[in-house]
């Protein structure tokens, strides 16, 4: 047992030495080859997330999740102007799980949300991207890399993700 | 242990050898993601509560703590999961107590093939004949152990097959003390299929799954009273299912059944029923129109790969709940669970956006949800005049296919308005009526019916781009159980770091003078970039945490408490 313990804590650092060297050599920086629905039920493999060259929000949410729905909300009202300024584009990750799912479609629509929405059931996609609890955003840059990433909302927070968005689309760094 | 090892030689070599001994590739093209959370508390001794040095066991300080790291190179990848509970959290499982790595795999995938050996999650269609999914809230994992493979012979068809048995906090597997678990599944999308529906309007998948368990023994004494039974058992007990999805411009259809033999469990009390089950939902939807029903039966179905479990652990499928889940405090008080022995229910819901600019909506618009749910018993006749109902050792009890019984089981009735008010000010106002049936849902049989009116009002302030504030007032009224609830809270919260939050639970209306307490609760918290960190001081009231058809009941407790987040 003692052994298992320290193969982990060394595992850990190893890992954690990785992801936040300054390079972030090892850090995740796309989306992982996971098939996950579409909203219709048909497999969608999650690398192929994509917005030809134009940068991508991914938000992973669920119906029963308030902040979540607040953040959505907060940007569905802007999502149109941020679409025309700067192209981007957002897919809503529901991790729903089976009590839910069936909401997920008539909620999204019922609230008028116009976002790529794609389901997450048994949460596949969620753990292989390390997303602990939601919501938590991605922002990826034109070649599909991630970039940047938030967990939790608070009001206001919609104008970080649109200021990173702003930069990626003038190629200014955003750190 | 020695597995454990061997894995990390498998995941070097397999990662290494391939043509491709440079390090510094291994290295640089890798990807690393993975979570990391720490729950910890500790306990004070609280004379109005009653609780004591003893209730806590002597161990004030306690935490539940786990790390995930997955690493990822080319077509291959490979992860583990950490977790401690030294020792676990009040009202979670003694039996967590202990460290370890209970979750470990390596895969390798490419557009034919996936193959994962060691733990895995999976799921088939909505998981009424097999799901194996983990809740670190609800302190619940049944993963797989073994093997599992995806075969993708052809675009929008995957075909899956699983094989191992489930974890069950940390216990061993050994001398079939569990089941061996096996299943496929095939899931078929045919517009994808066939390319003359590419483009058609309707969309159509369909999936079927045959799923076994097996397990040591073909016969058990059991004694119920002064009689012994001597039962013969059903080493493998087979389940199997059907699903379809259809889908046209804004109507969407899906189905589920799923047929299990007989499958004798403490669940049942030993019956010899098959099991049956069935799920149906029907919406339709526009842009700011959507509108829900859907149905299900159970009849005898909780499948477990250990029969005598009747603790949390060891599901191999899901049956979730049909109620909508809740997030304010006081709505979920009565969290409804599935009765996987038989239910039947039926919700429905509506939602509608009034859109901008118009005479209702005003300017922002405003958002009506109407929701309603109901669960009954199954109706259950006796199978000869001189068998009782569920009656150990027998077929147990007669049932045509959705019939409903008298007893309710669960009702719910939700009006939510959510409206934005100029630029700085958004509300939600709910109202619910709630029935209870807590002797069935929490098996205490003296209970009564709980019957209860629930008012809640939020408020958000947007003082400026970075700070807010938000108000939540709820009350809780019922003549049953405790009583009254009234509770508050008030936050603020500074974008995008910090938050600080003040709020109370007051059980004004229990009939004992002495239970009528205030549950205070102060937070702070911090957030960057995607970590958290919360500190939290109060009393936490007793109560009970539901997913699906399985629950956790939190016991009533007061101290501190930090919980740590993060994700790389």
């Amino acid at each position: 047992m003692k052994k298992a313990t320290l193969i982990v804590i060394f595992l850990s650092a190893f890992v954690l030495c990785f992801a936040q060297s300054e390079d972030a050599s090892a850090k995740r920086k796309t989306i992982p080859d996971v098939n996950i629905k579409d909203i219709y039920g048909n497999v969608f493999n999650a690398a192929k997330i994509d917005n030809g060259g134009k940068p991508v929000i991914i938000d992973f949410w669920a119906t029963w999740c308030k902040p979540c729905v607040k953040e959505l909300s907060a940007i569905s009202d802007v999502y149109d102007e941020w679409v025309k300024e700067t192209g981007v584009k957002l897919y809503a990750v529901s991790v729903d799980d089976p009590r839910s799912v069936s909401q997920v479609k008539p909620f999204v629509d019922g609230k008028g949300w116009t976002y790529t929405i794609l389901l997450d059931q048994n949460s596949d996609l969620k753990r292989a991207m390390g997303v602990g609890p939601i919501p938590q955003t991605f922002i990826l840059n034109g070649k599909g890399e991630i970039v940047w990433s938030h967990t939790t909302y608070a009001e206001g927070n919609e104008n970080d993700v649109i200021e990173v968005v702003r930069k990626l689309v003038k190629g200014e760094s955003i750190k | 242990m020695k597995k454990f090892i061997l894995l990390c030689i498998v995941i070097a070599v397999a990662t290494l050898l391939p043509g491709r001994l440079n390090a510094q590739d291994f290295l640089k093209n890798a990807q690393i993601s993975g979570s990391f959370q720490a729950d910890a508390a500790l306990y004070q001794t609280d004379a109005a509560m009653g609780i004591t040095s003893q209730s806590i066991n002597g161990q004030p300080i306690r935490m539940n703590g786990f790390t995930e790291v997955n690493y990822e190179y080319k077509n291959f990848s490979a992860g583990l999961r950490f977790e401690a509970y030294l020792p676990p959290l009040l009202g979670y499982d003694p039996a967590y107590q202990g460290a370890g790595v209970p979750y470990w795999y390596a895969k390798y995938r490419n557009d034919l093939l996936e193959v994962t050996a060691g733990n895995f999650y999976e799921q088939f269609g909505r998981g009424m004949t097999f799901r194996t999914y983990q809740d670190w809230t609800l302190g619940y994992d049944n993963s797989m152990k073994g093997l599992r493979v995806k075969f993708m012979p052809y675009k929008g068809i995957t075909l899956t097959g699983v094989y191992g048995f489930q974890r069950t906090f940390w216990i061993p597997y050994s001398n079939n003390n569990r089941g061996i678990v096996k299943g496929i599944d095939g899931d078929f999308s045919l517009n994808d299929i066939f390319d003359a529906l590419t483009n058609a309007k309707l969309k159509i998948t369909l999936g079927g799954s045959f799923v076994s368990d097996y397990q040591a023994g073909k016969t058990l004494t059991y004694p119920i009273g002064d009689k012994i039974y001597s039962l013969s058992l059903p080493e493998n007990v087979a389940c199997y299912g059907g699903r379809l999805n259809l889908n046209y411009s804004g109507f969407n259809f899906y189905s589920e059944y799923a047929h299990k033999i007989n499958d004798p469990s403490q669940m049942n009390v030993y019956i010899y029923k098959p099991g049956n089950a069935i799920l149906f939902d029907l919406s339709y939807s526009r842009q700011n129109l959507g509108i829900e029903i859907k149905s299900k039966w159970i009849d005898n179905f909780s499948y477990k790969s250990n029969r005598s479990y009747t603790i949390n652990g060891l599901d191999i499928n899901y049956m979730p709940a049909i109620n909508k889940e809740h997030t304010y405090a006081l709505p979920s008080m009565y969290p409804y669970a599935t009765q996987t022995t038989g239910e039947v229910g039926i919700a429905a819901g509506i939602l509608y956006t009034i859109p901008k600019n118009t005479k209702l909506g005003g300017k922002n618009g405003l958002s009506i949800a109407l929701d309603f749910s109901q669960v009954n018993s199954i109706k259950k006749t006796p199978v000869n005049d001189s068998t009782g109902i569920g009656q150990t050792g027998t077929l147990g009890y007669n049932t045509n296919f959705y019939s409903v019984g008298n007893e309710v089981y669960w009702q719910e009735t939700q009006v939510e308005i959510t409206k934005k008010i100029g630029k700085k000010v958004k509300c939600v106002f709910d109202y619910l009526y709630q029935t209870y049936n807590k002797a069935v849902v929490q098996g205490h049989p003296d209970d009564p019916i709980i019957y209860s009116n629930i008012g809640v009002a939020d408020i958000t302030f947007n003082v400026n781009k970075k700070l807010s504030l938000r108000w939540e007032a709820q009350g809780l009224f019922t003549k049953q159980d405790n009583g009254n609830w009234a509770a508050g809270l008030m936050e603020v919260t500074i974008s995008p770091k910090w938050f600080f939050s003040l709020q109370d639970q007051w059980n004004y209306g229990n009939s004992n003078a002495s239970k009528q307490l205030h549950y205070y609760n102060v937070a702070a918290g911090f957030v960057y970039n995607t970590t958290r960190i919360q500190l939290a001081w109060g009393r936490q009231r007793e109560g009970i945490i539901c997913v699906g058809g399985v629950c956790r009941y939190v016991p009533q407790s007061s101290g501190f408490t930090l919980t740590v987040t993060s994700s790389f």
